[in-house]
């Protein structure tokens, strides 16, 4: 079984937003999203000022089985990516939730957020 | 789990780079019982295997195994399999899963006019392999054969663990190593007593994803990619197992022998990229001009190296000039390598 916090909110392309008040958002994947992959080999992180709409491809998750595209789950502008991944990918196996966050967007229209699954609904999603 | 040749298999028990990781710096158990076991036995079964594989089978000595393709008359690969010579006139042989039906109805129609018999023992075996620096210490532990006086690509008979055991000093990591043939009802016994054996060493169970990343990493050929119908011995740089020299000829000799003489002729090469980026099979391979002149075979990270290695086929004449590939729209030069692609110690 998958853990599946419920601080934040979630995509069907198995990505999580998490909301701070200033309107700056993490995205990363969730565990069952790492779980399925296996071990994750490289992460494809988008550039610093890209401008995204929700369901733009953002970048790609790499394990030695597939190479999975990200989805961004809302519109914003990327204001920072997670360079760490660069050279310890598993990091994202390891804490899908905590270090292996993907990038940090500046949403365009907050109310996209509250469109996305909760954890229930995610969970019934991947059950 | 994953279907392979209709046998429920695991990918992985824990992590595929950590399974191959414990395989290279202590051990790893792999439950490979998918491989198919043939028995071929008669007064003419040394001509018949002569005739039937590319290798030289009268090299064979009892205790001896030999790597071998199998070639069609056109120099096209049925299989790739072990042969173990048990005593004169008693051969066994070690074929992949996926090809045992093909196999033995190959074999069957090239056995016209041999006196030999061939009886298909898959269901009766099982196989576990044990692999890695530990290996002999950890099966040295559950038997009172003298494992260090057991060279490579030899085997005897003994028991581990109690269990009765064709142990053989092979395998598909590049490591040293043991495969133990034995009876399919004593497998859950012996895998056991080897986990429980080997966890002060290590040992860890290692899966198909693992056993694919440490053959590509010791440059061995996998049937279906580096090798198959289409792809002959010559091309895959096997040509040490090919002995045109054999008094009565085999199976592709001809046409083995007019492809080695083109000089256009396609060419198996193993490359690393200094990238992490993983090149799958089937990526197109471009020369330094733009031009399509190749395919990836094979493709994974390797976890020594921490960098993106593969196999890819290319004509002979293309080598030199500038291979690259294309992912996600930014250009990898191949950096062609001359396998194995880590240091390996293997027994001698």
């Amino acid at each position: 079984m998958s853990e599946i916090p419920a601080d934040r909110r979630y995509a069907k392309s198995h990505e999580w937003v998490l909301n701070s008040e200033d309107g700056v958002v993490t995205v990363g994947i969730s565990d069952y999203a790492q779980e399925s992959l296996g071990d994750i080999t490289y992460v494809e992180v988008p550039g610093v000022g890209d401008t995204l709409s929700a369901g733009d491809v953002f970048g790609v998750v790499e394990s030695v089985k597939a190479a999975s595209d990200l989805y961004a789950p809302v519109a914003g502008e990327v204001v920072a990516v997670n360079e760490a991944l660069d050279a310890a990918p598993e990091t994202v196996n390891q804490s899908p939730y905590g270090d292996g966050w993907i990038m940090k967007l500046k949403v365009s229209d907050p109310t996209e957020i509250d469109a996305l699954l909760d954890d229930a609904a995610y969970a019934a999603e991947v059950a | 789990m994953v279907d392979f040749a209709g046998w429920e298999m695991p990918v992985q028990y824990r992590s595929i780079i950590e399974e191959h990781k414990a395989v290279r710096s202590a051990a790893g158990l792999f439950d490979v019982s998918h491989m198919g076991e043939v028995d071929v036995e008669g007064a003419g079964a040394q001509a018949f295997l002569n005739q039937l594989v590319t290798n030289d089978v009268f090299s064979l000595y009892p205790g001896r195994v030999l790597y071998s393709p199998m070639c069609r008359p056109d120099g096209g690969v049925v299989d790739d399999l072990l042969v173990y010579m048990r005593e004169p006139n008693r051969y066994f042989l070690c074929i992949n899963a996926s090809n045992i039906d093909k196999d033995l109805a190959w074999m069957r129609e090239q056995a016209a006019g041999f006196d030999v018999t061939i009886n298909d023992r898959s269901n009766d075996y099982a196989l576990l392999a044990v692999q890695g620096p530990r290996a002999e210490t950890i099966v040295q532990s559950l038997t009172g054969a003298k494992l260090p006086i057991l060279r490579y690509y030899h085997f005897q008979e003994g028991t581990v663990a109690g269990v009765q055991c064709m142990i053989s000093r092979t395998g598909y990591t590049g490591e040293d190593g043991f495969e133990l043939y034995h009876a399919s009802a004593d497998a859950p016994a012996l895998s056991e007593a080897l986990l429980r054996a080997g966890e002060p060493f290590g040992l860890e169970l290692a899966g198909l994803g693992a056993r694919d990343s440490l053959r590509l990493e010791a440059g061995y050929p996998l049937y279906g990619h580096e090798l198959n119908d289409d792809l002959s011995p010559i091309a895959a740089g096997l040509g040490w197992t090919v002995k045109f020299k054999k008094p009565d000829g085999f199976n592709g000799s001809e046409s083995l022998a007019a492809e080695k003489q083109n000089p256009d002729r396609r060419r198996v090469v193993y490359f690393r990229t200094g990238d992490r980026r993983i090149v799958r099979p089937d990526t197109v391979v471009q020369d330094a001009s733009g031009a399509d002149v190749g395919t990836v075979l094979s493709g994974t990270l390797s976890p020594i190296l921490g960098e993106a290695i593969g196999s890819a086929v290319v004509p002979s004449t293309a080598v030199q000039n500038g291979l690259h590939v294309d992912i996600r729209g930014k250009s990898f030069t191949l950096h062609l390598v001359k396998p194995p692609f880590v240091e390996l110690k293997k027994s001698s």
